[in-house]
């Protein structure tokens, strides 16, 4: 009954579509259509938390649409129903917030009708159980998507990142619908059953796995596929952005394991080396770009990069214990890489509402016009920072939980027999650790530059608190952050049927632990517990400030800033978000980014200023993206010629091809 | 937990006093440490007009994290009470907490020094820290744990013996803790030169309890350190988990002596190099990374190294 009843919730996000045409331009139209988009993904969630621990199989559900002789199937397994309750925690989220961001819309009705839309197709692809069906609910999540992304067509940017973004959207799903095709053969299996019953040969498995990191990697924005991602995400209105970077690129996780662990069958050992280095590249270099830039909502973006390269980390190890038949090393692997997931649609939906409260009260996306918002936004402040500590990976927030279960899932695999394994983990642990400590320096910059020092521009220095409904959805976040992070063996548990489900076994029982602790191996070998370390630093700081403040002083003083007894009263004497990263650019971008700084020193006796331009190269965009679409210009060029033959020219055209055609068909066995 | 909070300024004190001896200067008593801070917390707090909120709060946190963090080493006995609480990486990312608020705390009155002090100590944990993670690899990967307790009583078993990752770990272990620890040739703890300061430059706007607590919090850090290093690397004497009053007064001066020793060596290390340009410190660092990393690639490559 459950897929029933979500089937028809999401019609009812589909229906909502057109009835929000209609509504966008009343007065309360938006607040109706984020409301009732509200509701639906609510109940959406009940169900997908039902399938979650109800265990129980719901049978499928098959909808005369799609192929004539296949239909629609869908269907809930463990596995859809963890990624449900991802798509719509984030969806009720992103909805509660568009409430009050909503209201600041110019144009609601560019934005509203896609909305529910976008909602749907995110959910029709997780539930989905035929390849038809999937790939088409894949396009429609695609062009929704895409549509919200050049909502704001009049900013010239926006249309190149739409440009961008559906280039790679379909090369993305050109390559989904070429694996699914090698899935199925020759006979058009494109049931899900059917394909896991069907044994594809190592070759073409090889080939499905490839076209799978792919399709899905350049969805989810795995380097070097994310070129459209950082573009796109920023582009969208910020509940959307939210959405996007938060919610679908674990669709595209999603995808991908569905495809990989649930299809394909038996997997080899060099699938999870590939995969293992894809990570680690896309965690480094997702990061590094991140530090680079000065936009925050494009931080934001970058940083989701980084994100991804850390699941797929998960992901490679779980792989590589699946091959070689570690089942509860993989369940591990398995369990950090969907914790990982689940945490990061919070955190980073948390983050991308932050930035749109602040895009609302300042209209500045660029932090070096932010700074000194703590003061006018205090609230507001005070989510960003718990959202900032979570991303950063530090305790006692549930960052750091699937950080450290990824750890612990690295420190087993000195076990396993590749050499080849045993050579790239370490390598990858460097980059894991790394890409940590990267990522609390970004976030040290992304909330320090904006929201402490002073305000560096009149917008900054009168913005205003955001709305209650923004608060109350960035409020709820930041309590799953810390609820995820200080009681853990509750989520862990709850992830025991997909990973039982996906390689067998699962992470021993966390819940009936003393005091809440999770072990995941043995406890004499580790084991952490959120919840005392959060009680004891508590408890340790308030007792610091109370025996401080009893017995030594509690009297304060205001007075200007020290500042080394050289006070300066402008603020753009403050450092600034380029200006944070120069030593990490230096160590770092000489190499990767090309990064050269250049100082123009004006001639002696005049009055200008002296000048510092920071020149940046975006390697991948040079060296990958620049030549092939060079060369597709190139081609076009040429190929435009054949627009204005004459008529005869066009029949030796046709006659030559048919010739061809028949040639090859004369010599093929 | 309050031995280590006692035993911290003292430290500090010592390693001042060796270096200062080192120098053929008199220096400061040893109990000069407990003075300041006594004096710092009777003081009234002189607070920047554009501090927020969060600039009063980093302090107890600062403090917080890092007294957890030490609590959590295990120092003359084995078999903490919460040792079970949170393992060698939770004590690294707590100490990392406490680093991400206090170069919050640098950018947040708004001035250029603290911004300076900020990035520089970004710029440096973010090579120290990977570091970290993978000198804690290897020796997790030799005891078999990442709980502290399980890794000190393995250690102090004898079935280790001498190993090159064991040696490599450790020299990369130095290594990261003088840089987190500001300690030269990275950083001056004593220096108040404007553009040679990274920890100083961060915590210049605190005054008062305050700038107390971020000192006890940094003196806390050098001792959680040294006590790394001694528990894991030279853990004799430490009393187990059910000690007679003898084992564990022993296991004391046993531990105390330890730390005289590391903070001797510190001091005459500090005197005998000098600061190096800050440009050169992810070089320092870089190489306690590849250290550390080959440490690692030598325990997965095989069991005996």
């Amino acid at each position: 009954m459950t897929v029933a009843f979500t089937l028809y919730n999401v019609a009812a996000l589909i229906a909502l579509a057109p009835i929000a045409l209609a509504l966008a331009r009343l007065r309360w139209g938006s607040a109706i259509v984020y409301c009732a988009s509200l509701i639906l993904t609510l109940t959406l969630l009940v169900l997908a938390l039902l399938s979650l621990f109800g265990h129980a199989e719901a049978p499928a559900v098959v909808l005369p649409l799609g192929l004539p002789w296949l239909g629609a199937h869908f269907h809930i397994d463990a596995l859809s129903a963890f990624f449900l309750v991802v798509v719509n925690v984030g969806g009720a989220a992103a909805s509660l917030f568009a409430l009050g961001y909503g209201r600041h819309e110019h144009t609601p009705e560019r934005v509203v009708p896609f909305y529910p839309a976008y909602l749907a197709a995110m959910n029709l692809v997780v539930i989905a159980d035929d390849a038809f069906s999937f790939l088409v609910s894949w396009e429609f999540m695609s062009l929704t998507s895409w549509a919200l992304v050049v909502a704001h067509h009049q900013v010239r940017e926006n249309l190149r990142a739409g440009y961008v973004y559906l280039l790679m959207a379909s090369f993305g799903t050109l390559a989904l619908l070429l694996a699914f095709g090698l899935l199925a053969g020759a006979d058009g299996n494109y049931l899900f059953d059917a394909v896991r019953a069907s044994h594809p040969t190592a070759g073409l498995a090889a080939l499905v796995l490839i076209l799978a990191v792919v399709g899905a990697g350049s969805k989810a924005g795995v380097v070097p596929l994310h070129a459209w991602l950082p573009l796109a995400h920023p582009a969208a209105p910020s509940h959307v952005s939210a959405l996007m970077s938060g919610v679908m690129t674990k669709v595209a996780i999603y995808g991908f394991i569905r495809i990989v662990f649930d299809l394909l069958g038996a997997p080899e050992w060099w699938w999870s080396m590939l995969v293992l280095a894809v990570g680690g590249i896309t965690a480094v270099m997702g990061v590094l770009y991140a530090l680079m830039q000065h936009d925050l909502k494009r931080l934001l973006a970058y940083h989701t990069v980084e994100n991804i390269g850390i699941i797929y980390i998960g992901l490679g190890l779980a792989l590589a214990f699946k091959v070689y038949g570690m089942s509860f090393a993989a369940a591990l692997a398995l369990t950090a890489a969907l914790f990982h997931v689940f945490n990061h649609s919070l955190f980073k939906s948390l983050l991308f509402f932050g930035a749109g409260a602040v895009l609302n009260a300042t209209g500045e996306r660029d932090m070096e016009h932010l700074g000194g918002l703590i003061h006018r936004m205090p609230q507001t402040a005070f989510v960003f920072l718990v959202g900032c500590v979570a991303i950063s990976a530090l305790p006692p927030l549930n960052g750091f939980v699937s950080e450290w279960l990824t750890f612990q899932a690295i420190l087993l695999s000195p076990q396993l027999p590749s050499w080849g394994l045993k050579l790239l983990v370490p390598a990858v642990g460097a980059l894991l650790a790394l890409s940590a400590a990267l990522a609390a320096a970004c976030f040290v910059k992304a909330f320090g530059v904006s929201f402490l020092g002073r305000p560096r521009t009149p917008a900054a220095a009168n913005a205003c608190e955001t709305d209650n409904n923004s608060l109350a959805a960035m409020f709820f976040l930041s309590a799953l952050c810390l609820v995820a992070g200080i009681l853990p063996g509750i989520f862990i548990d709850a992830l025991a049927p997909v990973t039982t489900a996906l390689v067998g076994v699962s992470m021993p029982r966390q819940t009936g632990l003393d005091w809440l602790t999770i072990v995941p191996i043995a406890e004499s070998r580790s084991s952490y517990n959120g919840l005392l370390v959060f009680v004891f630093v508590t408890l340790s700081g308030s007792l610091a400030a109370f025996a401080i403040h009893r017995l030594a002083s509690d009297k304060l003083r205001r007075s200007p800033a020290w500042d080394c007894g050289f006070p300066v009263a402008s603020p753009a004497t403050q450092y600034t978000a380029s200006s944070f990263a120069q030593p990490i650019r230096r160590v770092f971008g000489t190499t990767i980014f090309r990064a050269r700084e250049i100082g123009e020193m004006p001639p002696p006796g005049s009055t200008a200023p002296a000048r510092l331009t920071v020149e940046l190269h975006d390697v991948i965009w040079d060296t990958l993206y620049a030549p092939v679409a060079a060369f597709i210009g190139y081609a076009a060029e040429r190929l435009n010629v054949l627009q204005f033959l004459t008529i005869r020219r066009y029949l030796t055209l046709v006659f030559a091809a048919l010739v061809l055609l028949l040639l090859v068909l004369a010599i093929w066995p | 937990m309050l031995l280590v909070l006692l035993l911290s300024p003292l430290l500090t004190g010592f390693v001042r006093k060796a270096k200062a001896r080192l120098l053929r200067r008199q220096g400061p008593p040893l109990l000069q440490p407990y003075r300041d801070l006594i004096r710092l917390m009777r003081k009234e707090v002189v607070l920047a007009e554009s501090a927020s909120w969060l600039f009063r709060v980093i302090p107890y946190i600062v403090f917080a994290g890092t007294w957890v963090a030490a609590s959590l080493v295990p120092t003359f006995r084995g078999g903490l009470l919460f040792s079970w609480s949170a393992d060698l990486i939770a004590l690294i990312a707590l100490l990392g907490s406490a680093r991400f608020f206090l170069a919050l705390a640098g950018l947040d009155v708004g001035t250029s020094f603290g911004g300076i002090g900020s990035s520089r100590e970004v710029m440096i944990a973010s090579l120290a820290e990977p570091a970290m993670l993978m000198i804690m690899f290897t020796l997790a990967l030799i005891a078999g744990s990442t709980q502290l307790t399980s890794m000190a009583a393995y250690m102090a078993s004898g079935e280790v013996g001498l190993r090159v990752s064991l040696g490599l770990a450790l020299l990369a272990l130095i290594m990261v803790g003088i840089a987190e620890n500001a300690r030269i040739p990275i950083d001056n703890p004593a220096t108040h030169l404007e553009l040679t300061m990274v920890h100083e430059a961060m915590v210049l706007e605190y005054s008062g309890r305050h700038l107390a607590l971020i000192d006890l919090a940094s003196e806390l850090k050098l001792l959680v350190y040294l006590s790394l290093v001694c528990c894991l690397f030279t853990p004799w004497g430490i009393a187990g988990p059910v000690a007679t009053p003898v084992e564990i007064a022993f296991g004391i001066a046993v531990y105390i002596a330890k730390l005289a020793a590391g903070g001797l060596l510190l001091a005459v290390f500090e005197t005998s190099i000098a600061k190096m340009r800050v440009f050169r410190v992810p070089e320092f660092l870089g190489a306690a990374l590849m250290l550390a990393l080959l440490a690692t690639l030598l325990r997965f490559v095989s069991g005996s190294f």
